[in-house]
């Protein structure tokens, strides 16, 4: 049995919420460089650079890549083998509410969604945890901002649907979210399982970086098409029209019930952020 | 490029057209989803708002915290549909411009075009670029609402592309028709 303080895993996660925030992920910068390349668009080159520029910004002057440092999002890997000493859920709050404090991160988070009133602390975030095997923990911060987050949509398909029916579904979502959920997109897509799981695999599936392949086959092919009628919309950079209208798209599946196929389309603005730590 | 000196006067805005892009340096106030509400009740009680909207620009924008040193934290425009329903109330009381991001109502652009106004776009998600521009900041009023309270903001070469103009032409398209 591994012993893991809370205070580690509270100073983790305030690091990590703070390092989301500011510096752009590695996968998402490349992309965005050879989108821009690309454009051929004035404005829509323009627009890239301008992105690009803002990233090294945040990163050099240590100030948020986007005011919307989002609702943060924490998932938690537990090994079985791991005995937390303390309060893990409590940590990972504190974490949230000190990484927030300290990189002057915009609190965004309502105690109650009719009353509205703000907590001042960006918490409580939503957190994952899975139980895995091993005696390591790891731990991921996304912070969501809610631009692209108001955009994102479930649809419960027929069983006797097909890849056609899913990549009318999510190009409709994009279409529909055009240039107020700030294009170029990020795609996470959870395909499968019940209603709830279709959505948390939805948000898993942004976390895997956009230039890896799927692992299965079959659903690689499947983002492979969305990704290229997405980028024939011509919605583009800021939604000012171009070829570059979404970076990458990611599908996650799970297995699901015999009368239905759950579609979930999690839309990430280009300031797509996550920053994880093994413990 | 096109060089704007604030406050948006009427002979200004009638002169900008869709898609033009504009730097701007003056005065502007933030102000987003609850501050609207608030504006729009006061109006109905037939209060005065706190700040005066004619010829003026609101930006569409909760900014992150200032760092000491700084003269404000990150600060792009956040969606501006969300604002629709209050936008044509504050357009009528001489509200000259917004700038957010994305696209508009029928309803906001036709009321855009009665009062011969603009929509502006700032890009979305590039709010450590545009804290770059803002020279001052200060909250005025509704401070009780942290990032969402009225920030009055000094701005100097403010890039923003004009999205719809004073004759409701919008540069935004879906399905063939201007949106």
């Amino acid at each position: 049995m591994r012993k893991i303080s809370s205070d580690k895993i509270r100073n983790a996660v305030a690091e990590l919420a703070v390092r989301a925030n500011v510096s752009l992920r590695k996968d998402i910068l490349e992309a965005l460089k050879k989108a821009q390349r690309s454009e051929t668009k004035p404005l829509a080159k323009k627009t890239l650079a301008l992105l690009i520029e803002n990233a090294k910004i945040a990163e050099s002057e240590f100030i948020p890549i986007c005011q919307d440092t989002g609702m943060a999002v924490v998932s938690c890997e537990i090994g079985q083998d791991v005995h937390v000493k303390g309060d893990l859920t409590k940590a990972i709050n504190e974490g949230i509410k000190q990484g927030y404090k300290k990189g002057h991160l915009r609190k965004s988070v309502v105690s109650d969604p009719l009353i509205r009133k703000n907590t001042k602390t960006n918490t409580p975030c939503v957190i994952h945890f899975k139980i895995v095997s091993g005696g390591a923990l790891k731990l991921t911060v996304l912070p969501k901002g809610f631009g692209s987050e108001n955009k994102s949509r479930l649809i419960m398909l027929k069983p006797t649907d097909t890849d056609k029916e899913i990549i009318g579904f999510v190009i409709s979502v994009v279409k529909a979210a055009g240039a107020d959920a700030c294009p170029p997109f990020i795609l996470g897509i959870g395909i499968g399982g019940t209603l709830d799981k279709a959505a948390h695999l939805a948000k898993e599936a942004t976390l895997r970086p956009i230039h890896k392949p799927n692992p299965k086959s079959h659903l690689g092919r499947i983002e492979k098409q969305i990704l290229s009628a997405a980028n024939k919309t011509g919605i583009g950079p800021a939604g000012l029209g171009g070829k570059t209208t979404c970076l990458g798209v990611n599908i996650l599946s799970f297995p699901t019930h015999i009368a239905g196929l759950p579609v979930c389309v999690n839309i990430s603005c280009h300031a797509m952020r996550s920053a994880s730590a093994v413990i | 490029m096109k060089y704007i000196n604030l406050p948006l006067t009427k002979d200004i805005r009638k002169s900008l057209k869709p898609g033009e892009e504009l730097l701007l340096t003056g005065k502007i106030y933030t102000a987003r989803d609850q501050a609207h509400k608030r504006f729009c009740e006061s109006l109905k009680k037939g209060e005065r708002l706190p700040i005066s909207l004619k010829d003026n620009v609101i930006f569409y924008c909760g900014p992150a915290p200032t760092r000491p040193g700084d003269a404000i934290g990150s600060c792009g425009p956040t969606t501006s549909s969300r604002m629709d329903t209050f936008t044509p109330q504050l357009l009528s009381k001489g509200l000259a411009a917004m700038i957010g991001k994305g696209r508009r109502s029928e309803r906001v652009k036709s009321a855009i075009k009665r009062h011969g106004a603009v929509y502006l776009i700032a890009i979305g998600g590039a709010g450590a670029y545009l804290a770059r521009r803002v020279k001052k900041a200060r909250p005025i009023a509704y401070k009780d609402l942290g990032t969402e309270a009225i920030h009055e903001l000094w701005v100097e070469d403010f890039p923003v592309i004009v999205a719809i103009d004073s004759k409701g032409k919008s540069i935004f398209k879906r399905g063939g028709k201007d949106a």
